[in-house]
C-alpha cells in the first residue's frame, strides 16, 4: 500500500510520518506518534472521544484523514498539563467529579479547551451548548458543565 | 477525622485526566496480529459455505478462521443464575452451521494492521440460505431442529393469589412493555492476549468486571491450568453491566495467541458493538391486581415475556429471575406470582444492563399502582402510602429466592423517605418550576415512583492489605473498577481502619496474579462487599502493627493510636512513636527472624449469604409539545437510601449519571429491527444517547437513614437507584402532561409514539 509522509505539529513537537491515505488523523495520532490519550468511541463523527485542537479549532480525529493535516498544528490532551501542574480545566474536572470512567474525558476537555480560548467570556447558556456536543455515559453531564463554568472564571 | 463520608477528591482522576490512562486500545505488543471479525449479515439461516480464500490472499493477512478451526472450543458457558434447560441455547464462538442473529461472528481474519484485517473480512462471503427470522416473543419457533425457543419459564409465588383475587374488590389488569436498549459505553470492547512462552503462560489485557471468573473459563475452555492465564484489567471505559462478560472474541484472541504464535489484538468498532454486545431489557408484561376499596394491593399475577435475543449469554436466567423476584418492590403485596418466559428470538443475545430486571419490574409495578390511583379515584402518592412496607416491618422477608439468596429486605424505612422527599420537593413546586422552564407551545406534567433496589451481592470478597519496608500501603482485591470510583472508595475505608490518608493508600484490582480468587465489580457490591474485606484486613494489619509498635515503644496497645501513618501514645502527640515502615520493618523476615508469618500484611475474605437493599423515590417533570410528540425531562429528582455514604460526591455521581441513562432508555434508546431482522440502530445516527441537551439539572437526596446490618460500614450499594423509577416516573410525568392516565404503556416513548397516543387522545374525546 501506497504511503505518503505527512509533517504535523504535535503539542509543539515535529512529528514526521509516513501513513497510508487512508488512515484517520485519529489512528495516527494513537499509532504513529505514540500519543494514546485520544480515544476513539465511534468512528463516525458522533460521540466527540476523539476531539482534538486543529489549529486552534476542535474537531474530530476521526473525520480527518492525517494526509489533510500535513503541515497543521494539532494539540491533544497530552498537551494540556505544564511543568507546572494540572491545567485549569483538568483541575476543574477532577474537583467537580465531572469523570468517571475517564474514556470520553479527553475529547471533553479538548472541545472545552479550544470554546474558551475561543471566547472567555461564554455565557453559562454557550457553555451548555458547547457541552451538548460531546458524548458521556457516566456522569449525566451537570458536573461537566460545571467544571466548564468553573475554570471559565480562572484560565487565563 | 474519618475518611467515610467525606467527599474525598478521586484517586483515579489525575492519568484519566492526562492522556496516559490505559485503556485496552492503548496496549500493544510488538509482532501483534490484528483481529476482524466477519459477521453475519443475517437474521437467520443455515451456512452453506464461507468463502475465505479471496481473504487469504490479501497482502500482509496471517490467517482466517471459521468454525472448523476452533471445534474443539465449547460454546461460552453461563456465570450466573444457570438453569439446566439452558445449557444447549449458549453461543459457539464461530457459528456452526447456523446464523441466528445479524452481527453473529462467522470467521475470524487476522493480519499485520487492522486496516488490513478489515481488508481482509471484507473479502470473506458467507453463503446463507436464509430462514425466517423469529423477532416477536410471542410467536413460537425453532432454536435448532427439535429444539424450540422458549429456553424457560420462570415461576415465583408466594402467598395465596387465589384467594387474594377472590377477595378483591376491584381487578385492576394492564399489558406495558420496555424496549430493547443497553449499557453502551463509550470505550468499545476489546482484548489483547499474548502467550509468553518462556514461562507458558497466557495474558490477556482488556479484561474487566470478572477477570477471576473469566479466567477459570477459558482456561478450562483451551484446557489449561488456571496458573497457566492470567487477566488484567487496565482502565476500563464504562461497563453498566455489558463489559467484562466473557464474548466470543475475548476466546478467540487467546485461542489466536496461543495457536498462531504471536500477540493477538481485537478492538471493537462501534457498528460492531451496537449489534454484538449484550442488549437488555426488552420485556412484555401481562399483570393484574388484586385490590380492596381502599387501595390496598391484596395480590398482583404477572406473566412476563422476555427477549432473550439470539442465544442465552453468561448471565443465564439473571434478569428474568430478578424482574419476578423484585417485582412487588416496596409493597407489601401479600400475594404475588410472578410467570417469566425466556424466549429466543433472532437478534443480538441479551444480558443485565444497570439496574436489571428493577427498571423493567419497577416500570410495570408503579405503573400499576397509577392504575390502581386512577381505577379508584385515589391519589398516586396516597396508595403507595397505603402499601409501603412499615418500618416496624423490617428486616422484612419476601418469602422468594433472588440469584440464589433468599430476600429478606434489610432495613429500611420507606414512608420516611417519601415523605421528606416530599417535603423537601413539593410537587406543585416541582410543577410550577417546570413550567417556567418550558415554552407557550408545552404542556407540564410530574409523575413520581417509588422502588426496592439490592446490591451488595456476596457469596465474598477478600483483601490483602500489606504495609512495605518504606511505608507504601497496597490493598489488592480482585474486585474490578469500571470507572465508578473503586480506587478511592477503597482507600477511604482503608484510610480509616488502618490509621493512614487515603492518598497513601494504593489499589489494585483486577488482576488475576496478585490474588487467588474475586468476584468483580457487578450487582452494585463493590462498596459492600470489598469495602467490609477492606475494613477487616486493614483493622488486623493495625492489630498487628499495634503490637510491634507496642514493643518497641514499651506501652499497652491499647494506649496506642495510629495517625496519618505514625504510631504514638495517646495523649502524647511529639512523644516516642513509631512509623508504619519501622513496624514493617520490625516484622520482616530479616529483622524478627523465627518461624511463623512475616510481613506487616493480612488477608481477611468478608462473607454475606445475603443481598442488602436500598430504596428510592423518584420524581420527573417533563415538558411535551403536543404538536410534534417532542418531550423533554425538565427536572429530576432522586432520592436514595444507600444506608451510609462512603463519598457523598461519588455517590452523587453515580445517581445522576443513572438518572441521565435511565431518560435514555425511556424516551431515546431503543435497538429497533425490520421484518427480516435486521437491525436499524447500529450507528449513533440511529441509537439515540442522550446528550447533555436532553439531561436536566438532577436533583439528588442522598439518606442515610437505614444502614445496613449486614456489613460493618451499613453501606449499600449506589450504582444503580438513580436509574431503577425512570421509566416508571417519566411515563407518569408525561401521561400528566397529556392529561390521560396510564396512556404510557410501553417504553422508550419516542416522539412518534407520543405522538400517536396524543392523536388517539384527540380521536376519542
Amino acid at each position: 500500500m501506497t504511503t505518503h509522509e505527512v509533517k504535523l505539529d504535535i503539542n509543539g513537537s515535529e512529528h514526521v510520518v509516513a501513513v497510508e491515505s487512508r488512515k484517520t488523523l485519529a489512528d495516527v495520532i494513537r499509532e504513529d506518534c505514540s500519543l494514546t490519550g485520544t480515544n476513539v468511541g465511534c468512528e463516525h463523527g458522533v460521540c466527540g472521544a476523539c476531539t482534538i485542537l486543529l489549529d486552534g479549532e476542535p474537531v474530530r480525529s476521526c473525520l480527518l484523514f492525517a494526509v489533510q493535516c500535513e503541515g497543521m498544528e494539532v494539540r491533544t490532551v497530552e498537551g494540556l498539563a505544564t511543568a507546572d501542574g494540572l491545567h485549569p480545566l483538568q483541575q476543574a474536572f477532577s474537583e467537580h467529579h465531572a469523570l468517571q470512567c475517564g474514556f470520553c474525558t479527553p475529547g471533553f476537555l479538548m472541545l472545552a479547551v479550544g470554546a474558551l480560548e475561543r471566547d472567555h467570556d461564554m455565557s453559562d447558556d454557550d457553555v451548555r451548548e458547547v457541552v451538548t456536543s460531546n458524548l458521556c455515559r457516566c456522569t449525566g453531564y451537570q458536573n461537566i458543565t460545571r467544571a466548564v463554568m468553573a475554570a471559565r472564571e480562572v484560565m487565563p | 477525622m474519618t475518611w467515610v463520608g467525606h467527599s474525598q477528591r478521586r484517586l483515579e482522576d489525575p492519568p484519566l485526566l492526562s492522556g496516559v490512562a490505559r485503556f485496552a486500545a492503548d496496549i500493544e505488543f510488538s509482532g501483534q496480529l490484528h483481529m476482524r471479525v466477519v459477521r453475519s449479515p443475517m437474521a437467520s439461516g443455515r451456512i452453506q459455505a464461507l468463502e475465505i480464500s479471496a481473504a487469504q490472499d490479501v497482502p500482509e493477512v496471517y490467517a482466517v478462521w471459521t468454525s472448523e478451526d476452533v471445534v474443539d472450543i465449547p460454546p461460552i458457558g453461563l456465570r450466573m443464575t444457570h438453569l439446566p434447560e439452558l445449557e444447549q441455547y449458549r453461543q459457539p464462538v464461530l457459528a456452526h452451521e447456523f446464523v441466528r442473529y445479524v452481527g453473529e461472528p462467522v470467521a475470524v481474519v487476522f493480519a499485520e494492521d487492522a486496516y488490513t484485517a478489515e481488508d481482509g473480512a471484507g473479502v470473506v462471503f458467507a453463503d446463507i440460505d436464509p430462514g425466517e427470522p423469529v423477532l416477536d416473543v410471542r410467536r413460537s419457533g425453532t432454536f435448532a431442529p427439535g429444539v424450540g425457543n422458549e429456553a424457560a419459564v420462570l415461576h415465583k409465588e408466594t402467598g395465596d393469589i387465589s384467594a387474594a383475587f377472590d377477595a378483591a374488590d376491584h381487578l385492576v389488569e394492564l399489558e406495558l412493555s420496555v424496549g430493547r436498549h443497553s449499557g453502551v459505553p463509550m470505550e468499545t470492547r476489546g482484548a489483547l492476549a499474548w502467550h509468553d512462552r518462556s514461562t507458558g503462560v497466557l495474558h490477556m489485557y482488556g479484561a474487566a468486571k470478572v477477570p477471576h471468573y473469566n479466567r477459570a473459563a477459558i482456561a478450562s475452555m483451551l484446557g489449561l491450568h488456571l496458573n497457566q492465564v492470567q487477566l488484567h484489567e487496565g482502565h476500563v471505559g464504562g461497563g453498566f453491566g455489558i463489559r467484562g462478560e466473557l464474548y466470543p472474541e475475548d476466546v478467540l484472541v487467546c485461542a489466536a495467541a496461543l495457536r498462531l504464535g504471536r500477540p493477538v489484538r481485537w478492538i471493537e468498532d462501534r457498528r460492531e458493538h451496537l449489534i454484538a454486545a449484550n442488549h437488555s431489557r426488552d420485556q412484555v408484561h401481562q399483570v393484574r391486581a388484586a385490590v380492596r376499596s381502599d387501595g390496598f394491593i391484596l395480590g398482583i399475577d404477572d406473566e412476563f415475556w422476555l427477549d432473550q435475543g439470539a442465544y442465552v449469554r453468561t448471565h443465564g436466567a439473571t434478569v428474568p429471575d430478578l424482574t419476578a423476584a423484585m417485582l412487588p418492590g416496596p409493597y407489601l403485596v401479600p400475594a404475588y406470582r410472578v410467570v417469566g418466559h425466556v424466549v429466543l428470538t433472532n437478534k443480538t443475545p441479551a444480558g443485565t444492563y444497570r439496574s436489571p430486571g428493577r427498571f423493567e419490574g419497577t416500570f410495570v409495578r408503579e405503573r400499576l399502582v397509577d392504575a390502581v390511583a386512577h381505577r379508584l379515584d385515589l391519589d398516586p402518592i396516597a396508595v403507595r402510602r397505603t402499601n409501603l412496607i412499615p418500618t416496624e416491618a423490617m428486616p422484612f422477608d419476601r418469602d422468594v429466592d433472588a440469584l440464589g439468596t433468599h430476600v429478606i429486605y434489610d432495613s429500611g424505612d420507606y414512608t420516611s423517605l417519601m415523605d421528606q422527599t416530599l417535603q423537601t420537593i413539593p410537587p406543585e413546586r416541582l410543577r410550577s418550576e417546570a413550567a417556567a422552564l418550558c415554552s407557550d407551545e408545552e404542556v407540564v406534567g410530574i409523575g413520581a415512583a417509588f422502588f426496592v433496589e439490592k446490591s451488595g451481592l456476596g457469596p465474598y470478597d477478600g483483601v490483602r492489605v500489606t504495609v512495605d519496608e518504606s511505608g507504601g500501603v497496597e490493598v489488592v482485591t480482585g474486585a474490578a473498577s469500571v470507572g465508578q470510583g473503586v480506587e478511592t472508595v477503597v482507600a477511604q475505608v482503608c484510610a480509616d481502619a488502618l490509621g493512614v490518608r487515603p492518598e497513601a493508600v494504593r489499589v489494585v484490582h483486577g488482576q488475576t496474579d496478585r490474588i487467588s480468587h474475586g468476584m468483580g465489580a457487578f450487582a452494585s457490591r463493590v462498596t459492600a462487599m470489598t469495602g467490609s474485606a477492606t475494613h477487616y484486613a486493614a483493622l488486623a494489619v493495625r492489630d498487628k502493627a499495634l503490637s510491634v509498635a507496642a514493643e518497641m515503644l514499651e506501652a499497652a496497645i491499647e494506649d496506642l493510636v495510629v495517625e496519618n501513618g505514625t504510631i504514638g501514645v495517646r495523649g502524647s502527640p511529639g512523644g516516642p512513636s513509631v512509623s508504619l515502615a519501622e513496624a514493617a520493618i520490625a516484622m520482616s523476615p530479616v529483622v524478627r527472624g523465627g518461624d511463623g508469618p512475616a510481613g506487616l500484611t493480612a488477608e481477611e475474605w468478608f462473607r454475606s449469604d445475603r443481598m442488602s437493599y436500598p430504596y428510592g423515590f423518584h420524581l420527573a417533570a417533563v415538558a411535551v409539545d403536543p404538536e410534534t410528540g417532542g418531550c423533554r425531562v425538565v427536572k429530576y429528582v432522586v432520592a436514595y437510601d444507600v444506608g451510609r455514604a462512603v463519598n457523598p460526591q461519588l455517590v452523587d455521581g453515580q445517581l445522576v449519571g443513572a438518572a441521565a441513562q435511565g431518560i435514555g432508555g425511556t424516551l431515546l434508546e431503543e435497538f429497533v429491527y425490520d421484518d427480516f431482522g435486521q437491525p436499524l440502530a447500529s450507528t449513533f445516527m440511529d441509537y439515540l444517547m442522550p446528550t447533555a441537551a436532553e439531561v436536566p439539572d438532577v436533583e439528588t437526596l442522598i439518606f442515610e437513614e437505614a444502614p445496613s446490618p449486614l456489613n460493618p460500614l451499613g453501606v449499600k450499594g449506589a450504582g444503580e437507584g438513580g436509574l431503577t423509577a425512570s421509566g416508571a416516573a417519566i411515563a407518569a410525568a408525561i401521561d400528566d402532561a397529556i392529561g390521560s392516565p396510564l396512556a404510557v404503556r410501553r417504553l422508550p416513548v419516542t416522539p412518534n409514539r407520543l405522538h400517536d397516543l396524543i392523536r388517539a387522545l384527540g380521536d376519542t374525546t
